[in-house]
């Protein structure tokens, strides 16, 4: 019951120096648990279903090429393995390397860096409907640009049938992976540099 | 017919800044009137209804409140581990890299509060984590939050033995980690929410 999911992912359990080093920042380790609870064991599902969550959160883990995608990847399977095999099928075209994006006109334009710009196949959105298809664009914009982020991009989630709640957890949820898969990156180095 | 985002013509910061910063959603806050206790709960601290950031985030309010202690305990816990300056460091190194000029102002603002090294931090603003610094503990940080912050993460073993001989000890080296990483989650909600409005005219 009292699973420690980023202990489990990176492979530590109470004795080891990782699992100490975490326990003195206790009401991190605590509460880092605490999302993933409230995000993936949520009492209300009424803008984000759990599918979706599941969906959105392979899809996010599976784009950064983060070991925690095996997690997800099972959550998913368990859930629904038409899901997670439209979306093996579509990862190939849709992963790359960030972060990029634009930058305000003015001076920091001489940083932009030009990427790609993913939308779901006509395909991907026969197979997992219009609404968890703009979620997808909108996780693989947050992944990978998150610099391009728009009221447009805001937009194209309400027309897709999202909620402002619904937007807001779904946010929460691909920003939350996004620390959770570099927590574990790199304390998993770390342990690796422990002697 | 859809909900409609909310359009701001102002505007917009173009230049990374230690000034003070607004910030405007592009989704409505929850109103005031309808906040319960659970939402407060989520608030953590009651001042911030006044945010519409946290007023917008709140509509979600256990993920709220759980973000919201992760990053006081990463940033505040002062029992050991790395120096404040340097948490505020990491968070500023990885909104650097994402391109969030509001995060980036912010913690850039507490690195030179607490550093006192304001010409040091406004170099890493204007001409980019890459830019010099003399501090080996900066260097170091500076390098693995950067790391951290790409996608794939390119944090490595050289970034540890970097942070290890600059003289920092396994729980400093697991801050610096926190703090980036951390930042990798607010800098997304802050960038894709909604928009940097200019500093308030002197």
């Amino acid at each position: 019951m009292s699973t420690d999911v980023i202990d489990q992912l990176i492979g530590v359990e109470d004795g080891d120096a990782v699992f100490a080093l975490r326990t003195q920042r206790p009401d991190a380790k605590r509460n880092a648990q605490a999302s993933y609870d409230a995000l993936f064991h949520s009492d209300d599902v009424s803008h984000a279903s759990q599918l979706e969550r599941l969906a959105i959160a392979y899809w996010a883990v599976a784009l950064a090429q983060s070991p925690t995608a095996g997690h997800y990847r099972d959550l998913l399977a368990a859930a629904s393995p038409e899901t997670l095999e439209a979306l093996d099928a579509a990862l190939p075209d849709a992963v790359t390397s960030g972060p990029y994006g634009d930058y305000p006109e003015g001076p920091l334009t001489a940083e932009n860096e030009e990427g790609l710009i993913w939308g779901p196949s006509p395909d991907l959105t026969a197979a997992l409907g219009e609404r968890l298809a703009a979620a997808l664009a909108h996780t693989h914009l947050l992944t990978y640009r998150p610099r391009d982020a728009s009221a447009d991009a805001l937009q194209a989630l309400l027309d897709g049938g999202w909620s402002t709640t619904g937007i807001v957890t779904l946010s929460q949820l691909v920003s939350f992976l996004n620390f959770q898969l570099r927590v574990v990156a790199g304390l998993t180095v770390l342990k690796g540099e422990l002697r | 017919m859809s909900e409609q985002v909310i359009r701001h013509t102002i505007d917009t910061p173009n230049v990374f800044t230690q000034a003070q910063l607004g910030w405007e959603a592009w989704l409505e806050p929850l109103p005031l009137e309808e906040l319960t206790e659970r939402h407060y709960e989520g608030l953590v601290d009651k001042g911030r209804a006044n945010s519409p950031y946290f007023r917008l985030l709140v509509r979600d309010p256990d993920i709220l409140g759980a973000r919201t202690r992760t990053d006081n305990d990463i940033f505040y816990n002062e029992k050991g581990g790395l120096p404040r300056a340097q948490r505020e460091l990491s968070a500023t190194s990885a909104s650097r890299t994402n391109g969030c000029l509001f995060c980036a102002s912010v913690h850039a603002r507490f690195a030179s509060h607490h550093s006192k090294s304001h010409q040091d931090v406004q170099r890493l603003l204007d001409d980019g984590t890459a830019a010099p610094q003399d501090d080996p503990q900066w260097r170091a940080t500076i390098n693995a939050s950067v790391a951290l912050t790409e996608t794939p993460t390119a944090f490595t073993a050289v970034n540890v033995r970097e942070l290890r001989s600059a003289g920092l000890d396994d729980l400093a080296i697991a801050d610096v980690i926190h703090g980036a990483a951390f930042f990798n989650w607010a800098n997304r909600l802050m960038l894709s929410l909604g928009e940097p409005t200019p500093p308030a005219e002197k």
